[in-house]
């Protein structure tokens, strides 16, 4: 530390001096000491310095230190705006790149909004190293100033076509970490990501567009099934692991957004599960771990199709690596059935004993608890050995899940009534073994174990052979090692077990046995009384005077047995977890009300128990300070006894929290008017055996027991909030009764329970700016604010109008659009947004009418709509009145001063005799078109398709006007007989023109050009279904060359695929074979080679006529590069 | 800030170092690096890790070769790179870097494209003579520092995506 403080000084001195070298050489120095962890945010400022110099070589060290160790709190960071314009208008790429990736690292709010516009000029920069920094720093600026997305995602969207790869990937990049946080908004890319994952050849890419695909599949099922097809082809084709794993984790969320059954999935489902498999037992474990991974989504909705591989889940458990045995277990749990319960189990079991370290082992352990437990037990078939797995369990040394073995000992010996007799048998075991548990876990928690023990032993003591051997086990001096909590339970059913005894032996008339027994506890009791615990203390003392007065009474031969077992008399329900809240508050009573006056002070020895009490002991009320005489305590028991009788289920532990039903110690006090004020409402019992003789279904009914005052007591405690809730049951008394039965699964919520699935999203979300509507047009007041002048202007706010002199020149295509906005009055505008909303509902109506009209076949006109998805949100892109992508398959169709047409043609799958024509209306005037009415001179191979009932010559009306400014798309369909050869058809479309001087009604004539290419539909092939059609001999065969060819090989291979329809199936250097098929089913395929400054196209075909064209138009196409 | 830096190094250099050889290279997120979206993606060579922290979108496998794509870069650029390089070069291994990940989105995956990139900002360099009889005197002020036995990280951004770390040296 003491040399870094002297290097600081040194640095500090450095930085003084003019040299910009020498600064430079300390900023370099001070950015290694910020990576030790120094804090050098006082230099920011010569990080400034040093970013302004000229040279690169400084340059890059200061952005390198200002990415370290800028921070949205840095306050000189506003001075860096101007710097950083500079720097990325610089002629020098490096220059810019460097001001990119520095800035990527820093950018602030400001920066962005300041920036945000350079940024964008930069995206369309000559270098595609600049185009790529550009477009991935992006991402940074809507992150931080989200009004930027709007106005950037024409062009971002543009550059998903750029020709560089580089670019490329970088906007399929930023694009999927958009999509990532709001997929619905970008589910209009998804046929141009289509095309993109048949087209690309980078895994990278692939692997990105593959995952936005499974983000956009849950919103969109017609999605998945379009994807499946593709992706199952990757899977057989592609050697890299990494895409596979993608496209396998996506076809398998493209099954869950499915769900429905449909045996082709199945086959895929299988395939998954094979690649997995192959996955999985790859020897790298990275492989492993991540196909284990994939396999546990399958399993969430296809478990059967997991269970097949059982055996390769349990090899993985033997696996040296312990996040893959984590991943195998996880997979055991959706895998087990009844059949295969037990083996697993048992498999776990051998792991538990093999396995090192607790952490795993306790793993495993609740893993098995958690196994046989799910779903109700649902899987056990057989307790008794569950029992004994539990048994087994407590061997275990120094785990930390003992209360979640005890519990499970506790529920299970609760509810399966036929198992109790076993159970008590085992715990009876447990607790004579209790001091090899007890010994060496003083620490850990497996002596909770003889908490659950006891009191099965205890409780169900008439199921015990070995009653007195029990009893002297749980007298041992040792069990005063045991914590209090389980020390307390054993004094509590200690006199459980003695009641038991005493009965039999009265029974058989062993008087001398009996009174041996009762001195037995007379003489041990003591240990506990002594007990530093105080509800140990406690009952202990309070059964010692118990038992003495048993014992005077036993010397007086008066027969005590009966009374004594009555004190536990009564049959132990479980309670459902809700159960509480079904309780209907009685009519009349008041739970606010005191039922009692607060206890005195001298009462406060009777309350103290009370607040140490353990929650789930039970019958505390039975416990009296030592110095109660007896007749008080006779008195009291007759209470108790009455008070039992009014109760047929008094409280005990149940496996619900539900515990918290405490008896109060001024139940007592209570006078027995009021008691018989809830006598009433008692609701009987309902008997419980049969129910535990169908141990599947056990579970699921359920009782309500409670009914007595000390619920009252309890809810008196609880006060308003449950009464409000059980107010609204209370309906007469006849109908709570049946109520009783609770139903878990559907049992209601409590009142305040929070929905689970709660929007999860964080309001300060930084993503969550960014959920905006794409599609939707810009408006004017969207735009990037634009650096003007450098002096004044750059006070005002950045929406005011500013002179663009200095724009103008750099970016026409801005200028174009301010243009176009200035123009536009703001009356006008509001007219225009209002039309737009409606015509958004239109469209909603349209789609919902399309839903309709598909089935009954009848407006035609509508039924391609939705299908062709394509076609639709192409659209909804060009709807933007940003200038088209330069790759746009739209063309011109006509223009005049009103209107623009332009127009698109994409076959229809699913009818081989039909086209869908989309035309953009593109309003260029200040007047209002409407009754805009379109119509075709039909020939004899091609006919457009026109509403039943109206003739030839009608013309087909556009479903939307036009305000100024406006453009929008309407399709219509086209029938065609032949696809062999181009068509062209004349056309007229009429319309209404309205102005503030009136309307005029105005004809636009245009030629609507079929290309052959428009008949072909993109689809994807592989290389041997390719080879295996080249093969089969059956195609015509013609070429062609086009010389003069400048641009790159993969730009060429992308305007092929994009303009005619094309798809690459393999490409070597510079050589590719491409695939397409029209839509009557045609296949043509290509060899495209490009030599020195030609490229030569050979093509194979089903029909010559067609083969022929395509290469005439490609021709064209490719001489016009 | 720089301490929060240093103890995410340090936990993550906890968490990789004491990983066995043949276990696979994914860390499921923890708080520090941001929740359970996160996860660390790491290789081992030799006594280096290089530890890189990614979010879900972006695929294991593919990070894992972008690091093998980094590593070969460098060993490209530094011909035959070693510890010492990475320390006394941290700003090249920093340059390098940029060229792949940009503000914590990957930028570059081709090696060839980010060797000529930087070889071209190499040049560049070189004809402004570069930092004027600097690297002798970083060197010696590295030398003389007792050099922590903690990781080194070469990056570490904002928690948001998958900048990565790179530590070195036990």
């Amino acid at each position: 530390a003491k040399y870094i403080s002297q290097c600081i000084d040194e640095i500090k001195q450095e930085l003084k001096q003019d040299n910009i070298a020498v600064k430079a050489n300390a900023v370099c120095k001070l950015t290694y000491l910020q990576m030790l962890g120094y804090d050098i945010s006082w230099a920011a400022f010569n990080i400034i310095e040093v970013m302004s110099a000229s040279k690169f070589t400084f340059k890059r060290v200061g952005y390198l230190a200002a990415s370290q160790c800028f921070h949205e709190g840095t306050d000189v960071i506003m001075l860096t705006t101007n710097q950083i314009r500079k720097d990325l208008s610089s002629p020098n790429q490096y220059d810019t790149g460097v001001a990119l990736t520095g800035l990527s690292c820093f950018v602030t709010p400001d920066l962005a909004r300041d920036l945000a516009n350079d940024i964008m000029t930069l995206m369309s920069h000559t270098k595609p190293y600049i185009r790529k920094k550009a477009v991935l720093i992006m991402y940074k600026v809507f992150l931080k100033y989200p009004e930027s997305l709007r106005p950037a995602f024409p062009r971002l969207k543009e550059k998903l076509e750029d020709p560089d790869p580089g670019v490329q990937s970088a906007a399929v990049n930023v694009i999927c970490e958009l999509a990532r946080r709001n997929p619905k908004n970008y589910l209009s890319l998804a046929p141009l990501f289509f095309k993109l994952m048949t087209s690309s050849t980078n895994n990278w890419v692939l692997i990105k567009i593959i995952k936005l695909f499974g983000a956009l599949t849950p919103l969109e099922p017609r999605l998945g099934k379009k994807l499946i097809e593709p992706l199952t082809n990757l899977i057989h084709s592609t050697s890299a692991m990494s895409l596979l794993y993608e496209c396998v984790n996506t076809v398998i969320a493209v099954l869950i957004s499915l769900s429905s059954g449909m045996p082709n999935h199945s086959a895929s489902i299988q395939l998954c599960v094979q690649k997995l498999r192959i996955l999985i037992e790859d020897s790298d474990q990275n492989l492993k771990y991540l196909g284990l991974l994939a396999m546990s989504k399958i399993l969430k909705t296809h478990p059967k199709s997991v269970q097949s591989h059982k055996d390769l889940i349990l090899q993985c458990l033997d696996d040296k690596d312990e996040s893959i045995r984590l991943r195998a277990l996880d997979l055991l749990y959706g895998m087990v059935s009844k059949k295969n319960l037990m083996e697993i189990v048992k498999k776990l079991m051998i792991h538990v004993d093999k396995a090192e370290g607790t952490t795993y082992r306790d793993e495993l352990l609740t893993k098995i608890i958690d196994i046989c437990s799910q779903s109700n037990y649902q899987y056990i078939t057989n307790f008794e050995w569950y029992i004994s797995i539990l048994v087994e369990l407590t061997r275990l040394e120094g785990t930390r899940h003992g209360h979640l073995i005890a519990a499970q000992m506790l529920d299970v010996a609760i509810r399966v009534k036929a198992i109790r007799k076993f159970a008590v048998s085992q715990m009876a075991m447990l607790l004579d073994n209790a001091h090899l548990i007890a010994s060496n876990t003083q620490r850990n928690g497996i002596c909770e174990v003889l908490y659950a023990a006891a009191w099965i032993c205890g409780e169900f003591s008439e199921h015990l052979e070995e009653l007195n051997q029990t009893l002297e086990a749980m007298l041992k001096p040792k069990v005063t090692t045991l914590p209090g909590h389980i020390q307390a339970v054993y004094v509590q059913n200690m006199v459980k077990l003695y009641a038991s005894i005493l009965q039999q032996k009265e029974q058989a008339g062993e008087k001398e046995a009996a009174q041996e027994i009762t001195q037995l506890m007379i003489d041990r009791l003591p240990q506990f009384v002594q007990s530093a615990d105080l509800e140990v203390q406690e009952r202990a003392s309070c059964i010692l005077q118990l038992i003495k007065y048993i014992q005077k009474l036993q010397t007086k031969e008066v027969p005590v047995a009966e009374e004594v077992i009555a004190l536990f008399a009564g049959e132990l329900n479980p309670v459902a977890p809700k159960a509480q809240k079904k309780v209907p508050v009685p009519e009349g009573l008041d739970l606010d009300a005191w039922i009692n006056e607060p206890p005195s002070d001298s009462e406060s020895e009777d309350e103290k128990p009370k607040t140490i009490f353990h929650d789930e002991e039970q019958r505390h009320s039975k416990h009296r300070p030592p110095e109660i005489d007896e007749e008080e305590l006779a008195r009291r028991r007759e209470a108790r006894k009455q008070e039992q009788a009014n109760n047929p289920f008094y409280i005990k532990s149940s496996p619900s929290p539900q515990k918290r039903y405490q008896d109060t110690p001024g139940v007592e006090h209570i006078p027995v008017v009021q008691i018989d004020l809830s006598v009433p409402l008692k609701v009987p019992g309902m008997p419980m055996s049969d129910q535990y003789v169908k141990l599947e279904e056990e579970r699921r009914h359920k009782q309500k027991l409670e009914k007595d005052k000390k619920k009252k007591k309890q809810k008196k405690e609880k006060k308003g909030k449950h009464r409000r809730h059980n107010s609204l049951h209370t309906e007469s008394e006849e109908d709570i009764a049946p109520a009783h039965h609770v139903d878990i699964i559907t049992e209601e919520m409590p009142e305040n329970a929070l929905p689970s699935d709660e929007d999860d999203k964080d309001p300060n979300d930084p993503y969550k700016a960014l959920d905006v509507d794409l599609d939707k047009p810009l408006a004017d007041s969207e735009k990037l604010p634009v650096q003007r002048h450098r002096n004044a202007e750059n006070l005002k706010s950045p929406d005011t109008e500013a002179p663009l002199v200095e724009k103008k020149s750099k970016k026409p295509k801005k200028k174009e659009k301010k243009h176009k906005e200035r123009e536009k009055e703001k009356k006008k505008e509001r007219e225009k947004k209002k039309k737009k909303s409606s015509k958004h509902r239109k469209k909603k109506h349209k789609k919902e009418k399309e839903e309709k009209s598909k089935d009954k076949k009848k407006s035609k006109k509508k039924q391609h709509h939705s299908e062709e998805e394509t076609a639709e949100s192409v659209q909804n892109g060009t709807l933007d009145d940003e200038p088209l992508p330069p790759m746009s398959s739209y063309c011109l169709l006509a223009e005049n001063s009103y209107i623009k047409m332009t127009y698109d043609i994409q076959g229809n799958l699913q009818h081989d005799s039909q086209v869908t024509v989309s035309v953009i209306f593109e309003n260029k005037s200040t007047s209002f078109l409407k009754s805009m009415e379109l119509n075709v001179l039909d020939s004899l191979n091609t006919k457009m398709l026109r509403p039943e009932g109206s003739s030839v010559h009608d013309g087909i009306p556009v479903p939307f006007q036009l305000p100024p400014g406006v453009s929008s798309e309407a399709q219509f369909v086209f029938t065609l007989q032949s696809i062999v050869m181009a068509q062209k058809l004349k056309g007229t479309l009429s319309f209404i023109v309205k102005n503030d001087e009136g309307s005029t009604h105005e004809k636009l004539d245009f030629k609507l050009h079929f290309s052959c290419a428009s008949y072909l539909i993109t689809t994807p092939c592989y290389s041997d279904a390719f080879a295996r059609l080249l093969e089969s001999g059956d195609l015509h065969m013609s070429s062609i060359k086009v010389d003069g060819i400048s641009i790159s090989f993969q730009h060429l291979l992308a305007k092929i695929c994009f303009y005619h329809h094309f798809s690459v199936v393999e490409r070597v250097d510079s050589c590719a074979s491409m695939y397409s098929r029209s839509i009557q089913g045609h296949h043509v395929c290509l060899l495209v080679k490009k030599g020195e400054n030609s490229v030569s196209v050979d093509g194979k075909c089903n029909d010559s006529t067609l083969l022929s064209n395509l290469l005439d138009e490609m021709k064209e196409t490719l001489s016009k590069c | 800030s720089e301490d929060t830096q240093q103890q995410i190094i340090r936990e993550t250099f906890h968490l990789v170092s004491k990983r066995d050889e043949n276990v696979c290279n994914f860390l499921e997120g923890g708080l520090l690096i941001g929740g359970s979206d996160n996860k660390l993606i790491y290789r081992h060579y030799a006594t280096l890790y290089f530890v890189f922290c990614v979010d879900s979108s972006e695929s294991e496998l593919g990070i894992l070769d972008l690091i093998q794509v980094f590593v070969e870069t460098l060993d490209k650029c530094f011909e035959n790179v070693c510890e010492l390089d990475l320390i006394f070069h941290v700003d090249k291994v920093h340059n390098i870097l940029a060229e792949m990940v940009m503000g914590g989105m990957v930028l570059e995956t081709n090696m060839n494209e980010i060797v000529t990139q930087i070889d071209a900002q190499n040049k560049l360099e070189k004809s402004e003579a570069g930092l004027a009889g600097a690297p002798a005197r970083a060197v010696s002020a590295v030398k003389n520092m007792n050099l922590p036995e903690i990781p080194r990280n070469i990056n570490i951004g904002d928690i948001s995506i998958k900048v990565p770390n790179l530590p070195s040296f036990k």
